[in-house]
């Protein structure tokens, strides 16, 4: 660089302290903005977006492919004991599946008869893959390859395999955010399946590492609901469509207002080993419509 | 010139490396804050400015992606930055011993701030297992890939460095 270019731009140099002040007003500004408005939802998550993208999908692409690979050689050996063991239980299971079978008849039947759909498989539901996940340690939320141009919104609920694993807070025109029920700052309405009891599931980090998440205000005063009983989300969620799957009551105790019950959840969905999620397009406020 | 491009390589590498392949590698769920390495880093070797906008690029990708609010997390970025390059003046390329103890520290602090405005502020009190189970496993981890991560990193500066002088040399 020439002296005199040097020389000018030093005559604009401006002090740290003075530049701290500036970026650190700058920061608050745009907080209260998003706080406010959300008008950097969707166009500054899309600039970046365009070129982090093809990134992540390639270097998540490798992560998981390599890990698995190591993943595989210690197992081989688990693997071959754990072969033997599960011939034996296809065995049993096989008896047990016919048995199922004809249950499962009789259940159609039945269903029938009440005139109660499934709900469930009458979701429209598109599949995609994780590209990247929280850059720290506190949250559990991750990012999508499937945005806008695959249909999607804020607020659609996204499953695992059966179960809930979260809702899409952000969508951008190629990727979605979304955040996870286990998530801390999270909570989810939900029901006991058996009785229709209304809960609250809340996640906690806390219990993250553990793969359970919290349940409060359990209204059971004719103790019905037991351990092992199914929860799924409720009627009266206002972001979650009604009947998924959240996972099956591990502990629960009584609070100490006497009133109502606490306790743990476990999750229906694998947490720790998320890879491909399902969304369903259709959203809760567009079903009530 | 050069050296902006650069440090904005490096940010958007140690972004992409964090939200990506480290989670396939994570020690009992923590992955290390890489971002906290480049920003103390170029905080203590490039002095207040240079750590306070690399803090604060570092803290705005994040908060693209993964923030609730955006300036958030490239404020406590930049803050830490900017403490880091107080320590310009007692910096010796030859010691590491300063480096990693200003990374541990700065680790330290962004989850302590962390914690404090995200989760005590919710009413979660329980310090003690948030500290043991996240705040010093990141740190540990953090400390372990700056080793890794912090030479790299000064040679590149020092190259830059001196291809600097040499150029400056040229136009005298």
């Amino acid at each position: 660089m020439s002296p005199i270019v040097k020389r000018k731009g030093e005559k604009f140099t401006l002090p740290s302290k003075y530049l701290l002040l500036i970026i650190t007003i700058l920061c608050i500004c745009l907080m209260v903005i998003t706080f406010t408005t959300d008008i950097f939802n969707g166009s500054l998550g899309t600039a970046v977006g365009y070129i982090t993208l093809p990134f992540q999908n390639g270097i998540t692409e490798v992560g998981t492919w390599l890990s698995d690979k190591s993943d595989e050689l210690s197992q081989i050996r688990m693997l071959l004991e754990e072969n033997q063991e599960l011939k034996r239980q296809v065995d049993e299971l096989t008896i047990e599946n016919t048995m199922l079978q004809q249950d499962k008849y009789e259940l159609n039947n039945l269903r029938e008869l009440y005139k109660l759909d499934d709900e469930y498989s009458e979701y429209e539901k598109v599949g995609a893959r994780i590209i990247a996940w929280d850059g720290g340690n506190w949250f559990h939320s991750f990012t999508i390859n499937k945005g806008e141009e695959d249909g999607l919104e804020v607020d659609m609920n996204v499953m695992a395999g059966s179960g809930l694993v979260g809702r899409i807070v952000a969508v951008g025109k190629n990727w979605a955010k979304v955040t996870s029920i286990i998530n801390d700052n999270s909570n989810v309405s939900g029901m006991v399946l058996s009785t229709s009891d209304n809960l609250i599931v809340s996640g906690d980090l806390e219990l993250m590492s553990q793969g359970l998440i919290r349940f409060e205000q359990l209204v059971d005063s004719d103790n019905q609901v037991v351990e092992g009983d199914k929860i799924v989300t409720s009627n009266i969620s206002d972001k979650y469509l009604p009947g998924i799957l959240i996972g099956y009551i591990s502990t629960m105790e009584m609070e100490s207002n006497n009133l109502t019950k606490s306790g743990y959840v476990t999750p229906a969905v694998d947490f720790q080993h998320l890879e491909e999620v399902l969304i369903i397009l259709n959203k809760k406020q567009s079903l009530e419509d | 010139m050069l050296r902006k491009i650069l440090i904005g390589i490096l940010i958007l590498i140690s972004f992409l490396l964090q939200c990506t392949i480290f989670h396939a590698f994570a020690f009992g769920g923590i992955i290390p804050n890489l971002l906290i390495i480049l920003t103390a880093s170029y905080g203590f070797m490039g002095g207040r400015k240079s750590g306070m906008l690399t803090g604060f690029f570092c803290g705005l990708l994040l908060d693209i992606f993964f923030g609730e609010a955006i300036g958030f997390s490239a404020l406590i970025y930049m803050y830490i930055g900017y403490i880091n390059g107080c320590f310009r003046k007692i910096f010796f390329p030859e010691d590491i011993k300063l480096p990693l103890c200003l990374i541990a520290a700065s680790d330290l602090v962004y989850n302590f701030l962390w914690y404090s405005l995200l989760f005590l502020l919710r009413g979660r009190f329980q310090i003690g297992y948030y500290f043991i189970h996240i705040i010093l496993p990141e740190m540990v981890y953090t400390v372990a890939m700056a080793l890794i991560m912090y030479p790299l990193i000064l040679k590149t500066d020092q190259k830059l460095a001196e291809r600097e002088k040499r150029s400056a040399k040229k136009f005298v």
